[in-house]
């Protein structure tokens, strides 16, 4: 499962629109294969980053604030968005890959570093 | 405010039901780390977080705001302990943007500290949403049409208003080009700025140039001091370049350099002047066909035609014939102190079967001519003007001397008379026009300067004329 999640410094960013930085993962459903990489935006774009993800063939798109738009046209293309995730990606991806991740989900790592 | 701020450190003795939601905007409350303390009923709804869910999370990460990474102006307030407020927005967790006007304040609690902030959001999206919507409105703008065409005219203004690009205005005379551009200026980011329009046909080469550009002392006999030019007064705002299909070749080189420069020298000056101005040019000719001449320069042109609007003339305009008739009606008559109710079923007929090659400016003269000559308290044919009756035939018949596209009657020494009579079946052009002047000059009440006006000419030109015909 190849999943993308819109990052700042080691939280997952507070929207998606607002987001310069993405990780992408593929994770077997016990682990992560091989080492997860990072691309830098030129400038954040949620344009662009649909068309990234697009690209990319991402099947699980992890992000904060969401636009509906850009939610529908992700889903629209099989993508399943698990949008208004608080707290640390590495906690996010973990959830995600073992199938526990839910929209809305506020990761305890937010309330341990207020974010 | 202080018994919040006093009891942030021990949240739980916040009487929030009592404070917090008794405002009706969102309310959020940060400790010193930022983090949320509290948030009332009403940013629960806005974001769609729930206080207790909320509470120790990063304030921003909830709020999920525009307002720069990681809450930087929430810092900002707290470093300085100045209070704020700016506009944004939000997305919530419904994936709704929420346009917010954010007030942020700090909190201070024992000697002074700042102990937190208190942030205010206020939905500020009905209000953008009748903004946009009065912008482009009948009542401010000016511009009146129900029909399909203008329909597609107004759809398109908010999206030119919202980008910086040129702007090629076209349409026949009398279709509300200045009204149009001027309505794009004030909804853009420059409406604040100034608005300045200039017609290029209407001064020769060297004045336009000055005119434009600005000349310095001395540069030529008469400049007695500096002059700063149109592109200089019109900094970060619109510049209007009306009928500019009549520009100066040479001018168009110099304006080309502009537009792609933002930078010129003054008439006479040696140092280059910066601007940051937008472009909306506007022209009745048909631009393509000018280049096609080697009357305008073609790069130019693409400099111009970034964004093209073009103005329905009045004749292709379905259903809008009789709402401005109307409409005009209802203004003068009410301006004139008239009892006018409105049109015979005869008069109106004739009206809406014209074809009106002066646009508006000339369906509102014909009501305003009506509206003067009635008696009555309806509008019949005997108080329309004569010329309506010999040009509906005459029209499709006996084209003796038809208006051109570009406003002209087809004399190479005329210039375009906007808005006037220029249909007739048997008449030759002296006697009509003789009868245009008498007709102008008795609407002015012998004014020349209004009249002159009304014809579309300078004072120089009536007087010229008059005396052509006798008339001084």
């Amino acid at each position: 499962m190849k999943i993308l999640i819109t990052i700042y410094l080691n939280s997952i960013a507070q929207r998606f629109d607002l987001s310069s930085e993405v990780l992408i993962a593929n994770h077997d459903g016990f682990r992560i294969i091989d080492e997860p990489r990072t691309i830098i935006m030129s400038r954040p774009s949620a344009e662009e980053l649909c068309n990234l993800i697009i690209k990319e063939n991402i099947e699980v798109v992890i992000c904060g604030g969401i636009e509906e738009r850009h939610y529908k046209f992700l889903s629209w293309k099989k993508i399943k968005v698990f949008d208004s995730v608080i707290g640390d990606y590495s906690q996010a991806l973990e959830l995600a890959g073992e199938g526990k991740l839910v929209e809305g989900t506020i990761l305890p790592s937010a309330y341990e570093n207020g974010q | 405010m202080t018994m919040v701020a006093k009891s942030l450190s021990d949240p739980d003795t916040i009487n929030r039901d009592d404070i917090l939601d008794g405002v009706p905007h969102g309310i959020a409350i940060l400790d010193d780390q930022l983090r949320i303390v509290t948030m009332n009923r009403s940013l629960e709804a806005m974001t769609g977080f729930t206080c207790a869910d909320a509470k120790g999370i990063y304030g921003d990460s909830i709020i999920r705001s525009n307002l720069g990474t990681r809450g930087q102006i929430f810092h900002q307030v707290f470093t300085t302990g100045e209070s704020l407020t700016v506009e944004g927005d939000i997305i919530n967790r419904n994936r709704r943007k929420i346009l917010i006007q954010f007030t942020i304040s700090p909190l201070r609690g024992h000697l002074e500290r700042i102990q937190g902030l208190i942030i205010v959001l206020e939905d500020i999206s009905s209000l953008h949403t009748v903004m946009n919507t009065a912008l482009f409105s009948e009542s401010s703008t000016g511009i009146l049409g129900h029909s399909l065409k203008m329909q597609e005219v107004f759809d398109l203004m908010p999206l030119m208003a919202h980008t910086d690009a040129s702007i090629l205005i076209t349409g026949e005379t009398g279709t509300g080009k200045d009204l149009i551009a001027e309505a794009i200026h004030k909804a853009s980011k420059r409406g604040r700025h100034p608005f300045i329009k200039i017609n290029c046909g209407a001064l020769p080469e060297s004045l336009l140039e000055s005119e434009l550009f600005g000349h310095i002392k001395g540069s030529f006999t008469g400049a007695i001091k500096d002059k700063p030019g149109m592109f200089k007064l019109a900094q970060e705002g619109t510049l209007f370049l009306t009928e500019i299909g009549d520009m100066p070749l040479p001018l168009q080189v110099k304006l080309l350099s502009v537009l792609d420069d933002r930078e010129f020298f003054p008439v006479g000056g040696d140092k280059k002047v910066k601007v940051d101005v937008r472009i909306i040019a506007a022209t009745h000719r048909s631009l393509k066909e000018q280049v096609e001449k080697g009357n305008f320069r073609e790069d130019l042109f693409y400099r111009l035609n970034v964004l093209h609007m073009h103005l329905p003339p009045l004749r292709e305009r379905e259903g809008d014939i009789r709402f401005l008739l109307d409409h005009f009606l209802r203004e003068l008559t009410k301006r004139l102190e008239k009892k006018i109710t409105g049109f015979t079923s005869r008069s109106l007929e004739q009206l809406t079967s014209y074809s009106y090659p002066g646009n508006i400016r000339e369906l509102r003269n014909i009501v305003e001519y009506c509206a003067n000559i009635c008696q009555d308290d309806r509008i019949r044919t005997e108080h329309l003007p004569k010329y309506l009756f010999s040009g509906s035939n005459a029209d499709a018949e006996n084209p003796v001397l038809k208006i051109r596209e570009d406003g002209t009657n087809g004399r190479p020494d005329e210039k375009p008379v906007s808005g006037q009579i220029d249909i007739h079946s048997g008449k030759d052009w002296i006697s009509i026009e003789k009868e245009m002047i008498i007709d102008a000059l008795l609407k002015a009440h012998g004014n020349r300067s209004k009249a002159a006006k009304e014809l579309g000419w300078g004072r120089t030109t009536l007087w010229r004329k008059m005396n052509l015909h006798n008339l001084s």
